[in-house]
């Protein structure tokens, strides 16, 4: 039916000389707040990992928290990945990406932690041998 | 068809719906794509990350994390990368102004940070391989080479294709596909940045604690 009212492609219209100005101000402060927060997020994680003030066994929870605030101000400033309408279809495959990074990473390591767990003391001892 | 038509002919004033506006332009169909592409980069990497995270005690007896991992190195690899992802930004707004110079500038100091960052990790690759902890010595060390290897390859395969766009700008200009691989280029450029911060949380920094 579309093709009824459009039969060809629309061409990709060149911008004219006075409208990217705006776009390039805005772009601007844009990266600008995004370096700004992904310095300040990976500091952190620097200064996590060297202190003393945290609870060692909340580090690596507070790390990996860090890290996934930082990728998301990536996708945000540096990918403009946001809610607008036109990026609706970007949206749903990063969610269905993540969905399977998450399967394949939560997946492997439950079932390995498992097989590990189970496994008798001599083939432990055996698996040891192996890895030598 | 018909049906069309009536409709149109009916309400003329009703605002186009977007599932009616035709086809999408080719620039958001390639863009499109390319996500999709870098998604499944990003799943492939995921399986690495998966073994990495289940080899990481094999060590077979042979040299650990802590031994191995220098946070000075790790910390300038990673100011580097984000200041080019930074820079590849700037290019890119440069682009869209349509200014040559500043989209030579914004290459070429993104080229430089992401080449000064594959030295680092070269420099640290060969050293480690000269200490004895080559990818064979353990599986832990297996893991660690195909993964931080795999985003290296990655870094590696950007540069080339940074410095083929900018021999295209330089004869073609600002056409359309010229366009249209250089937005490749930054989101693939971006997309690497993500990586390196889920790479040096998990590989480096949990690294050097354990």
């Amino acid at each position: 039916m579309s093709a009824t009212y459009y039969p060809h492609v629309p061409e990709d219209a060149p911008r004219s000389a006075e409208a990217p100005e705006a776009d390039v101000r805005s772009g601007f402060i844009v990266y600008g707040i995004g370096l700004f927060l992904a310095v300040l997020l990976t500091a952190t994680s620097f200064w996590v990992t060297n202190t003393s003030l945290i609870w060692a066994p909340g580090v690596p929870l507070g790390l990996a928290a860090l890290a996934v605030a930082q990728m998301g101000v990536h996708l945000v400033f540096f990918l403009h990945v946001t809610t607008g309408p036109d990026k609706t279809n970007i949206v749903l495959a990063l969610a269905f990406g993540l969905l399977i990074v998450f399967v394949v990473m939560a997946g492997s390591l439950w079932i390995m932690t498992n097989l590990h767990d189970n496994m008798m003391p001599s083939m432990g001892a055996a698996h040891a041998d192996m890895q030598q | 068809m018909s049906v069309a038509v009536t409709v149109a002919g009916i309400q003329p004033e009703e605002p186009i719906r977007t599932s009616e506006a035709g086809p999408a332009p080719k620039r958001i169909v390639v863009a499109y794509g390319f996500w999709i592409f870098l998604l499944s980069d990003i799943v492939m990497f995921s399986a690495l990350f998966a073994a990495y995270a289940v080899l990481v005690r094999a060590t077979a007896g042979g040299p650990a994390g802590p031994a191995l991992f220098s946070q000075t190195s790790v910390a300038i690899e990673t100011a580097c990368l984000l200041i080019s992802s930074y820079t590849c930004g700037l290019m890119t707004l440069a682009i869209t102004a349509r200014r040559r110079l500043g989209t030579y500038i914004g290459a070429a100091v993104t080229f430089v940070l992401g080449a000064i960052f594959l030295g680092l990790e070269i420099h640290e690759f060969a050293d480690m391989i000269a200490r004895g902890a080559a990818p064979q010595r353990s599986a832990f060390l297996s893991a660690f080479f195909a993964l931080v290897g795999c985003h290296g390859l990655h870094v590696t395969m950007g540069l080339l294709w940074l410095a083929v766009m900018m021999a295209q700008v330089a004869i073609k200009g600002f056409a359309a596909n010229v366009l249209r691989r250089l937005f490749c280029f930054a989101l693939f450029w971006h997309a690497l940045d993500i990586i390196w911060v889920a790479l040096f949380t998990v590989v480096y920094l949990m690294g050097v604690r354990s």
